[in-house]
């Protein structure tokens, strides 16, 4: 019992310098990645499905697209709203969002993610050199 | 009084503790659990309209019709020009999909002492055969390549072709190439709508499945002023089963039982 108080100091030191990252950092977040869309895909709105979605889960999607055209040979993507689309990540991705470095990698490099994907797909199908 | 004090002390101090742990546990909560819930499976899958349909796509080569080299060329630049096939130096970097081979490398079991002029002297276009018991297929241990069940064409799947090469030992016909090094720098003129393939990966002939799906001919076939046919070989009414019917045609090394769907009229 008479070691009470250097528990609890120990605690208290334990939980300030377990928290203190967190501290240190309160309100410091760095900004989220600053987007821009082409005119093209501005004017279309809606991507082939919610923003919300393709913000999330673009890449479970593009898995899903792979999947049914090279193994399955379906080429065409409808949506929910019954709008068709060509599965293909180059020339339907790529088409509307023909500003690879501004969309693509200023997330992909916020988040530290090397998608292989541009490896192979030419990434910008529409760029005149 | 003592331990009432002593008792809200306690209190106090484990509400400060409390209040102090909220933003940790803020901050690792907001990593988990996405904005998006719902609506996930509400789309459809299905084939191009325009897709040409067929049991088991085959080709009929007649080679009546090829006199040079120069017969060939057509067919197999537009190949190279759409599927971003590179051009290296060095001839044991060499990717190919269709290329030209003389008869004794074609038909090594179907070589006689004395051969028919003509036949000895033209080249003769091979590519992958697209066999109906691809031996490429049973040595893949990915599934990379597999027979593609709606049409038969034998397909590569690059994305999960680990490069063991296995496939290439397999294939009878020599027709698969490997990437010894990124192809990119050596294609000479980049189709963008294909795309390039990556160092470490086989490749070979598709029969142009991406055409085909979207109600194209194979880009050889279109190239090739009639020496290429291309149709169902299980259609009784086809263009090739006319073709087979009404000529004598040979196959590459049918002996071993690959059941190739590439045809030739010699």
């Amino acid at each position: 019992m008479n070691d009470r108080k250097y528990i609890i100091a120990g605690l208290v030191i334990f939980i300030a310098i377990f928290t203190f990252p967190f501290w240190y950092n309160l309100g410091k977040a760095s900004p989220g990645p600053d987007i821009k869309l082409t005119e093209k895909a501005k004017a279309a709105k809606q991507c082939v499905m919610p923003t919300g979605y393709m913000r999330a889960e673009h890449m479970h999607l593009l898995d899903i697209w792979r999947h049914a055209v090279v193994r399955n040979s379906d080429r065409t993507f409808v949506n929910a709203s019954g709008k068709e689309f060509t599965m293909s990540l180059s020339n339907t991705c790529l088409d509307c969002h023909s500003n690879k470095a501004e969309f693509c990698d200023k997330c992909h490099d916020y988040a530290s993610v090397r998608p292989y994907c541009f490896d192979c797909h030419i990434d910008n199908p529409k760029e005149k050199k | 009084m003592e331990s009432s004090r002593r008792h809200f002390l306690t209190i106090a101090g484990l509400a400060a503790l409390g209040l102090g742990a909220k933003p940790v546990l803020n901050a690792l909560a907001s990593g988990s659990a996405g904005e998006f819930t719902g609506g996930v499976d509400a789309f459809k899958l299905k084939p191009n309209d325009k897709a040409l349909k067929a049991k088991q796509w085959a080709m009929v080569i007649d080679t009546r019709k090829i006199k040079q080299a120069s017969d060939l060329e057509p067919m197999i630049a537009a190949c190279n020009k759409i599927h971003n096939i590179p051009t290296f130096e060095d001839k044991r970097h060499e990717i190919k999909w269709i290329w030209e081979d003389e008869y004794h490398n074609v038909f090594p079991t179907a070589e006689n002492k004395f051969l028919n002029d003509r036949v000895e002297h033209i080249p003769f276009l091979v590519l992958c055969n697209h066999c109906e018991n691809p031996p490429c297929v049973r040595a893949c241990p990915t599934k990379a390549t597999f027979k593609r069940e709606v049409d038969g064409i034998v397909m590569m799947d690059f994305h999960r072709c680990i490069g063991c090469r296995f496939c290439m030992a397999a294939c009878p016909y020599g027709s698969r190439s490997f990437n010894f090094t990124d192809p990119r720098p050596f294609i000479k003129e980049v189709n963008k709508e294909f795309p390039t393939r990556m160092k470490g990966v086989v490749e070979k002939c598709d029969f142009c499945a991406e055409r085909i799906d979207v109600g194209q001919l194979p880009a050889c076939v279109e190239a090739s002023n009639g020496i290429l046919t291309f149709g169902d070989l299980y259609d009784p009414k086809s263009n090739v089963r006319e073709l087979l019917k009404s000529n004598f045609t040979i196959r590459r090394k049918q002996s071993l039982g690959t059941e190739p769907c590439v045809y030739y009229i010699v």
